[in-house]
């Protein structure tokens, strides 16, 4: 062992002799610092990262998971003949025709009778009004046409409170707040409290959510329209770009001669991934729409704009797809005297096909989310029908989202909130479903 | 008979033939099939082919040339002082395309009264649920029908043009079904041509985007000047009625600056976040650590921007207003820049993230472990190796992530504003490319007014912006790539 | 002379050193594993001062693995664990009070396949100084640069184009490039993983000699898959086999008169 310690230095740069091995000063206390430091930034990074989601998911959630319930006033309904159908006439054609009102009185009848109002009280009954959806009458009107036998009968009927009564029930309305701030006043709530105390109103499932149309009040909103479009969507999309995407991917990746052709037409993909969508949608205004006459806001021509978006996307993961499966199968098939298209279809696409549905599914969810697109080609109007075709208008989820985004009333920031929560339920479904059937047919070469 | 009873038939008789092609070769070869040169399903498909592919031809051919037919038929009819001017030409088209639509509900009796003037078209038509804007022109009357009649017409060519292709080229194949013929090739060849017209979809949909804007784009200019367009500093469309000849002012610049200034501010949020993460993603984290925090950073990406868009409108921009943008005095409104920036920072993350995880983990680990080997610590061998090493593709990375920014629409429309100003206080309310594109395209469109042609001239532009940023970030990236390989 | 033996598998054959340097460093029944794997079972061996010693053994026998234990490069594998200890200077390389950094320091490393920073040439002899703070100023950075680039026999070389990046030099330069990044540091000891095995015959040479150079001011230990650069370059030498050390003693003597069966079999060239 050498006594490398107790040597002078001579020179900087004389090797180990130079220099006192022990003792040299390489800073380590202010390196391990900075060294430190540096790693304390990347976890903040991606601590914030991960804040930002749970803020994100919190505050949607938080907003949202009280629209799941809904508050209903249940009363028993006397369906008075002579109001209903005052000419005898039951068909479902009169009970739609005439007059309206008649059925606004068969629920004020209730009303009086549930919450014991003097028939003379007519301010009182105009407040007990107040609290019960403006969509009650429509309601009422539809469910005697939908079976005229109920006529003359008594039942129990559930009707929807107004969104502010809603609100108010939940807690989101506090009654500690002055009146004159406050969208319930005090001559409802004794009502309310009324109603309450004899079991009429109570929070339910709140199904109209995703039954229901488009509406003004938004008690009576839903994403059921919106619902069904998108479904129409996604089925356009997955018509049209998983044969499109798999077809041009073989070619460009089996078939296709390396030159610049095919260097044009990579280059061009990885650029379409990266366009804005709302390109698309001009894309899609421009050809669909006024070049084609294709009809607007249907969900055909949504699907169709989807598709171009999506493809690139498709075209990437099963072109990575396809690559991942080795060589030696492809000669392997080939050396069996299997034509090169034999070889593709028969050995190559099978093995690759987890990955291509991994991808498009992951290009479906993305679709599913897209907004900017839908706004050009009209697919935010108000519909309260459902489309019977992909030719009829319609709405998307993330459109409707959009659109009672922009509604002012705290029952619609509720109802957005819970819209977005189920547009993530499908997005979080639809992804699990990408992983699982990752997990299960991941192969290792 | 309807595109879609044509399709049916089309798919039908195809099915049809397969099984005339398949039944007649198996029958030709007896029962030994070595004589066939391919198998019997290639010549079920053989006669597929022909059965299906030039009935479909005809009918795609026929269905793109019937609306430019139909037009010229309109315009053939339309007297010269309503062609003589351009700007209100295609409201008259779309005018006599209603008409037309409306003279098909009519019953001949009516249409009679219509003819001797005994009631106008426009009653008429409001009785079958057609209500029109004005009353009917005598012009329209006439373009109307003839339109009516060249379509008539045109569905009856289509009907026979498809049908007789589909007899005709089941009865070809079939009677070319012999075992000697290498069904077998014809039909690869037919299937890898389907896969080059697949995989040119891509290319067309570039071509498309480019000849529909720019044509938009150029009848917009043809009533603005670029100049006045891409250097105008004040941008005030005046939403005129239709058809009316005011034009506002379109100046870009405002728009620009606002696109600009937001996503500076998300590049500001996205990056050091992003990068940050790669570098810790890369270097520190344990793989159990990695396995969850990285597919959580990548959630961020996977949710849809309307969802970040509520989520700035109701959550971030109140709480900047009222403990940031009031208390400081320089803003109260909730639609500001510094909301949009910071929100779409978030959703940038991932992008910038995951792609600078990606090119770490591509530098050499010989260069790692060559920096480690002269005693730098990690934070060194980083900072002054591997990220020097790696800057290019990062580079690139924040150039596609800046792309994003620039094309992102759902969360500054609803986050950002409306108003066009170009002002450095980043509480102002600010807007951009794509939330005027959609504020222009909103309502009514009447595609001969500048007010709506002006979305396509903004979308060409951010296109053109967007592509630059791609392709130059695609190519870093890919050099880059190249480099390690 | 004496006749070839068969010793058990977990004994080193040693032969003492006739020149009797003093020892550098000493290590006692190092194991290695990685995850469930162990790639060296216990190797004990005493390494020179100012000396060359070769470690030789066929593929995957464990010499590469015990030398990237010396300067604890191992350290920065996920799963890799080192028993035993190894002590430079008598000071315990494993202690963990010892830091790692002024370890690596001391103990410098060049790697099988050239590896230049993607930085000038002077950048790259410069960074291991610049990190560990070794210059007072710039002329004093200069001069360790010139002063390396120089006694790794490149200078002359590149001496015109300092600030052209390192990875446009040929595979040798570069190669030297990292020798002359490493004596930067002043080490006192060089290891050296196959310096050689991407080079072409004359850059080969150049680096041989340069490692002869070299053995006046620092310990050297090289690991070669050719035994003739074993012979050639080394004063002691070490043969490697299924991660135990064999046989350890004067290279001359290791190649004329093994002294185990094995170590003979394998530089006739019977395995390998």
């Amino acid at each position: 062992m050498t006594e490398a310690a107790s040597r002078l230095p001579v020179s900087r740069l004389g090797g180990p002799d130079a220099r006192t091995v022990a003792k040299i000063d390489l800073g380590l206390s202010r390196r391990y610092a900075a060294e430190r430091r540096f790693r304390a930034y990347g976890l903040a990074a991606v601590t914030i990262a991960i804040c930002f989601l749970l803020v994100l998911f919190g505050s949607i959630v938080s907003k949202g998971y009280t629209a799941f319930q809904q508050t209903r006033v249940t009363m028993m309904v006397d369906f008075e003949p002579s109001i209903i159908a005052p000419d005898g006439d039951r068909s479902p054609k009169a009970i739609m025709s005439g007059n309206a009102f008649r059925f606004d009185d068969l629920i004020a009848a209730s009303l009086q009778k549930t919450l014991e109002i003097d028939p003379n009280d007519e301010d009182g009954l105009y407040d007990a009004l107040d609290l019960l959806s403006k969509g009650s009458t429509p309601m009422l009107r539809s469910m005697i046409a939908n079976d005229p036998s109920l006529i003359g009968t008594k039942r129990t009927v559930d009707f929807y409170a107004t969104g502010d009564v809603d609100a108010f029930v939940k807690g989101t309305i506090r009654a500690d707040v002055p009146e004159s701030q406050r969208l319930i006043k005090d001559k409802h709530i004794v009502l309310i409290d009324k109603l309450k105390t004899e079991g009429a109103l109570h929070l339910a499932f709140n199904t109209g959510l995703f039954t229901n149309g488009a509406s003004t009040r938004p008690e009576t909103a839903g994403v059921g329209v919106a619902l069904v479009g998108s479904l129409y969507m996604m089925l356009v999309v997955l018509v049209l770009s998983l044969p499109l995407g798999v077809a041009g991917s073989i070619y460009l990746e089996e078939f296709a001669p390396k030159n610049r052709w095919t260097d044009v037409i990579e280059v061009n993909i990885n650029n379409l991934a990266a366009v804005p969508s709302i390109v698309y949608g001009l894309l899609g205004l421009a050809v669909f729409i006024n070049f084609a006459h294709l009809p607007r806001s249907a969900s055909l021509v949504g699907g169709l704009v989807l598709t171009l978006t999506t493809l690139p996307t498709i075209i990437i993961t099963t072109r990575a797809a396809l690559k991942a499966v080795p060589p030696s199968i492809r000669e392997a098939g080939l050396g069996v005297g299997a034509s090169k298209m034999q070889t593709v279809f028969h050995h190559v696409l099978p093995l690759a096909m987890p990955g291509v549905l991994t991808g498009t599914i992951i290009g479906l969810a993305h679709a599913l989310g897209e907004t900017a697109p839908l706004l050009m080609i009209g697919m935010k109007a108000f519909i309260v029908e459902y489309p019977a075709t992909p030719f009829d208008p319609a709405t998307a989820l993330p459109t409707q989202i959009y659109m009672w985004a922009t509604e002012p009333e705290r029952a619609f920031t509720e109802r957005t909130s819970a819209a977005i929560i189920v547009l993530l339920a499908f997005l979080l479904a639809m992804n699990s479903i990408a992983i699982i059937l990752r997990r299960a047919f991941e192969r290792r070469w | 008979m309807g595109p879609l009873w044509l399709l049916a038939l089309i798919a039908g008789l195809s099915f049809f033939g397969f099984i005339l092609g398949h039944w007649k070769s198996v029958v030709l070869s007896g029962k030994g099939r070595s004589t066939l040169a391919a198998r019997p399903g290639y010549y079920g498909a053989y006669v597929l082919i022909w059965t299906a592919m030039p009935a479909l031809l005809i009918l795609v051919a026929l269905s793109i040339a019937r609306p430019l037919l139909a037009e010229h038929t309109v315009r053939a009819n339309l007297p010269q002082q309503v062609l003589d001017n351009p700007t209100q030409l295609s409201l008259e088209i779309s005018g006599v395309e209603q008409v037309a639509a409306g003279l098909k509900t009519a019953t001949p009796e009516e249409l009679e009264n219509i003819r001797i003037g005994v009631v106008t078209a426009r009653s008429v038509f409001a009785g079958h649920g057609l209500p029109l804007g004005e009353d009917v022109r005598p012009y329209q009357l006439i373009a109307a029908s003839a339109l009516n009649l060249v379509s008539d017409g045109l569905d009856t060519a289509v009907d026979i043009a498809v049908v007789a292709a589909l007899a005709f080229g089941l009865i070809f194949a079939f009677m070319r079904v012999k075992p000697r013929l290498r069904a077998r090739n014809l039909v690869e060849n037919t299937v890898l041509a389907l896969l080059i017209a697949a995989s040119s979809v891509a290319v067309l949909t570039t071509i498309g985007i480019v000849l529909s804007l720019l044509f938009q784009a150029l009848q917009f200019f043809s009533m603005v000047s670029p100049i006045n367009f891409y250097f105008g500093t004040v941008w005030d469309p005046r939403f005129a009625a239709a058809g009316s000849t005011e034009s506002g002012q379109f100046g870009f610049l405002p728009l620009f600056w606002g696109t600009i200034y937001i996503s500076f501010f998300a590049m500001l949020v996205a990056v050091p976040i992003g990068l940050f993460s790669a570098v810790y993603m890369a270097e520190y984290a344990t793989s159990k650590v990695r396995s969850i925090a990285k597919p959580l950073i990548e959630v961020l990406a996977g949710i849809p921007t309307i969802v970040y868009g509520f989520f700035a409108l109701t959550t971030v921009g109140p709480l900047i207003r009222d403990y940031v943008a009031v208390p400081l005095g320089l803003g109260t409104s909730g639609n500001n820049v510094i909301t949009a920036g910071l929100v779409m920072g978030i959703m940038i993350i991932p992008y910038v993230s995951s792609l600078s995880d990606d090119i770490i983990t591509a530098v050499p680990r010989s260069l790692r472990d060559g920096s480690l080997a002269l005693g730098a610590t990690r934070s060194e061998t980083m900072r002054q190796v591997i990220m020097p090493a790696a800057l290019p593709g990062v580079v690139g990375a924040v150039l596609l992530a800046m792309s994003r920014a620039i094309g992102e629409t759902m969360i500054v429309v609803l986050a950002a504003g409306v108003a066009a100003r170009a002002s450095l206080n980043p509480f102002a309310e600010m807007t951009t490319i794509t939330v005027k594109i959609v504020n222009q395209l909103t309502g009514d469109l009447e595609f001969t007014s500048p007010q709506t042609l002006v979305a396509f001239a903004l979308g060409i532009t951010l296109f053109v912006i967007t592509l630059g940023l791609n392709v130059l970030a695609l190519t870093i990236v890919r050099k880059y790539r190249e480099q390690y390989e | 002379m004496s006749a070839v033996q068969t010793a058990t598998p977990f004994e080193t054959v040693r032969t003492p050193d006739p020149a009797s340097r003093p020892i550098k460093i000493h290590a006692a029944a190092v194991k290695v594993t990685y995850g469930q794997k162990e790639a060296l079972h216990g190797v004990s061996i005493d390494i020179a001062e100012k000396a060359v010693t070769a470690f030789i053994g066929p593929s995957g026998c464990g010499k590469s693995t015990f030398l990237r234990c010396i300067n604890r490069m191992n350290d920065t594998i996920a799963g890799a664990r080192v028993e035993g200890t190894i002590t430079l200077d008598d000071r315990n390389i494993y202690d963990p009070d010892l830091d790692v950094v002024e370890l690596r320091a001391r103990v410098g490393m060049v790697f099988q396949k050239p590896n230049p920073f993607p930085k000038s040439i002077f950048d790259n002899v410069a960074y291991g100084p610049r990190i560990h703070g070794l210059a007072r100023s710039k002329a004093d950075l200069e001069e360790i640069v010139v002063t390396s680039l120089q006694r790794a026999s490149l200078f002359n070389e590149v001496k015109d184009r300092l600030n052209e990046p390192g990875t446009g030099l040929s595979g040798g330069q570069q190669q030297r490039l990292c020798i002359a990044r490493a004596i930067a540091v002043s080490p006192e000891v060089i290891l050296m993983d196959e310096p050689c095995s991407a080079l072409d015959p004359i850059a080969t040479a150049k680096v041989e000699e340069l490692i002869d150079e070299l053995r006046a001011n620092f310990t050297i230990v090289i690991v070669t898959h050719s035994m003739q650069q074993a012979a050639r370059v080394s004063q002691r030498t070490a043969f490697f086999h299924l991660g135990h050390l064999i046989e350890e003693g004067p290279t001359d003597h290791v190649f004329t008169n093994p002294l185990e069966q094995r170590t003979q079999d394998y530089i006739t060239g019977r395995f390998g």
